[in-house]
């Protein structure tokens, strides 16, 4: 770590080289995917299709930068699909009407986001109950929620937001600009608080981070709450984009956060990683996922295919058992 | 105080709670027969939840139940034109592969289990969409595994021997043997127990491997009881099953537990959903209530380690 304070150029180029090689990798392999999916797409390149693809992946990238805040401190989170099904079926039924109601519904549903992360975040820094159980738990309790309000799937949401956010703005997607401005603003207001660089700190070591002065419970409250508002930001994009509410989506969507979490070089165990690669984690996922669909993959064998390329995603990361010097390294 | 904590006593007086209330609302929940019902439903989440404790002992979690029961249920059943012997063997492999796949993962490759397993728990969902091609699974189980499913010995239903066979075996196991020892050494610190000599890698494969056949015999156990497979029908399975595991006093990240608190934390969970479903409380409230029930019992019981 000592490279960090000579101020050349190119050792700031090393140190961030090495922090960010996966991410980057996760980067290059999504500009090759896009790539082969313009060469198999059967429609010329157009804004529709820059937008349709940026869309795909919209939901889920505001999830996955959500479950990545929270992994970061070496949790998880289990409950995030349910969070997003919850929002998904609340925008079903508030957001709709004039402007003013939009707006009320909009920050309602991100509330009720805040609310549910800031539960999950309370009870696992106040108890000592695992994240796994507590969020499997009170995942439960969301999704009975979300039932609740759409026991089956319906309901509406106002059209012309839905347009206004999901086509594109001088050729660029609108959902890509909305991923991007949220994120660089919360990186920007975020980045150099005594908040985030404790998020970090507790998932390298909760022990050393408290001894060092971190505040680990405010940390822990705060990555779990932003997970919430994460996840309640993409289940709303999904709304605009279905106009629907479903209340069982929850899982697939829970699943593949952690997937683009791990994907975008965020590690399990905590510490390592960042938002942006969860980004890029996501829109390698669903691009993969629009890959098959288009390469005449029959329709029935595509969970298994897309089941196979997760599997063989999460195994890149094992790659750095071969680099370990001493086999005691490999047993945590 | 200290009994107050102990996991054990805590779900054995939720299940007398859990008794009387449903025997003031309705007296009939008393009867021999209403027992062995609840006991015939508790056999299945018994046979499930064994094998989620004892990857949940070693400190790791297998979330592939839902599918790898289900793929099971639908590949024996596709199977039992051949008899028996193959109809059940054909499903046990679907088991054995899950728990290779998972144990693998976990062991040699080192991602997470929680992850992983539910990536695994995919692939078996693409397996089952795959040969059925999304439609309801053709085929009914064999005559024996309907017995075993649905049918009784002296008024005792055939599964509850068999979930107390199963019992006996795995408690005989985690107690008695160099096994069950080890269980228990790399649940609590793997690099440890790896350094004394146990072949830890092995261990967790074995483990994942029991989990899988767990899981399929459930699914094959289920599908006598109803008398066909379905698409999906390990849902309902997966969070009771840890939930009952964990209940029953077992920590989730590993090392301690014990077989007995498992089997009252299923009886527990059991005997809580059919009181729901007697009061007929919607899916949506059954949720809310399963959910504050985990947290409200797991808060109860770690208590214990600030005290010490």
């Amino acid at each position: 770590m000592a490279t960090i304070n000579t101020s050349t150029r190119s050792s700031w180029l090393r140190y961030f080289l090495r922090r960010n090689y996966r991410a980057i990798i996760a980067f290059g392999i999504l500009i090759m995917l896009f790539v082969a999916f313009l060469i198999i797409y059967p429609v010329r390149f157009s804004d529709n299709f820059f937008s349709a693809w940026a869309n795909q992946g919209a939901g889920l990238a505001f999830t996955a930068v959500g479950q990545t805040l929270v992994v970061l401190t070496s949790g998880i989170d289990l409950s995030i699909g349910s969070i997003f099904a919850l929002s998904n079926c609340l925008a079903s039924v508030f957001l709709n009407g004039d402007l003013f109601h939009v707006f009320l519904a909009f920050i309602l549903i991100l509330c009720a986001g805040i609310c549910c992360g800031l539960v999950n975040g309370i009870v696992i820094s106040y108890t000592q109950i695992q994240p796994i159980i507590l969020t499997i738990a009170t995942g439960a309790i969301y999704y009975g929620i979300a039932l609740f309000i759409r026991p089956v799937t319906g309901g509406s949401v106002n059209e012309a937001l839905s347009d206004a956010l999901t086509y594109s703005v001088f050729h660029i997607p609108t959902s890509l600009i909305l991923i991007l401005a949220t994120l660089v603003l919360f990186w920007v207001l975020m980045k150099p608080t005594r908040l985030y660089i404790g998020i970090y700190a507790i998932g390298s070591s909760e022990k050393s981070a408290f001894m060092s002065g971190v505040r680990v419970r405010q940390a822990k409250i705060a990555a779990y709450m932003f997970s919430g508002l994460f996840a309640s930001l993409g289940g709303l994009f999904l709304s605009l984009q279905t106009l629907t509410g479903d209340a069982t989506i929850g899982m697939s969507y829970m699943l593949n956060s952690v997937a683009a979490t791990v994907i975008g070089g965020t590690a399990l165990s905590g510490g390592i990683g960042g938002i942006f690669g969860s980004v890029v984690g996501s829109y390698l996922l669903r691009t993969l996922k629009s890959i098959m669909f288009f390469a005449g993959i029959a329709p029935m064998a595509q969970p298994l295919f897309e089941g196979i390329v997760l599997m063989c995603a999460l195994s890149i990361g094992s790659i750095r058992l071969l680099g370990m010097k001493s086999k005691i390294d490999i047993f945590r | 105080m200290r009994i107050a904590r102990n996991p054990i006593f805590v779900s054995l007086i939720g299940i007398v709670v859990v008794a009387l209330v449903g025997g003031i609302i309705f007296p009939q929940v008393f009867s021999i027969n209403y027992l062995m019902q609840q006991l015939q439903l508790a056999s299945f989440l018994g046979i499930a939840a064994t094998g989620a404790m004892l990857v949940i002992l070693i400190g790791c979690i297998d979330l592939s139940l839902p599918w790898v029961l289900t793929a099971a249920a639908i590949i024996s059943s596709a199977f039992s034109g051949r008899g028996v012997l193959i109809s059940v063997g054909v499903g046990l492999l679907v088991g054995l592969a899950a728990g290779l796949a998972n144990g693998l993962g976990a062991a040699i490759l080192r991602i997470p289990s929680i992850i992983w397993s539910l990536a695994v728990n995919f692939i078996f969902l693409g397996i089952c969409v795959f040969i059925t091609g999304g439609f309801m699974p053709q085929g009914h189980p064999t005559a024996i595994i309907k017995t075993i499913g649905i049918g009784r010995t002296l008024g005792i239903p055939n599964i509850v021997l068999f979930w107390c066979v199963l019992a006996f075996y795995i408690i005989m196991t985690l107690s008695r043997t160099r096994f069950g020892r080890f269980i228990y050494a790399v649940g609590s610190n793997e690099r440890v127990s790896f350094l004394s000599g146990i072949r830890t890698r092995g261990i967790i494969v074995t483990i994942f491997v029991m989990s899988g056949i767990c899981n399929a015999l459930t699914g094959i156990m289920l599908s006598g009881y109803s008398n066909q497979a379905f698409q999906a029908m390990g849902d309902p399975y997966l969070i009771p099953a840890i939930a009952a595991v964990v209940i029953g006093g077992t920590s989730i990240s590993g090392g301690s537990g014990s077989y007995v608190g498992t089997i009252i934390g299923v009886i527990f969970i059991t005997y809580l959903s059919s009181l729901l479903s007697v009061l007929q409380v919607p899916e949506a409230g059954r949720q809310i209530f399963f959910g504050f029930v985990i947290i409200a019992m797991t808060i109860s019981y770690s208590r214990r380690k600030e005290e010490r």
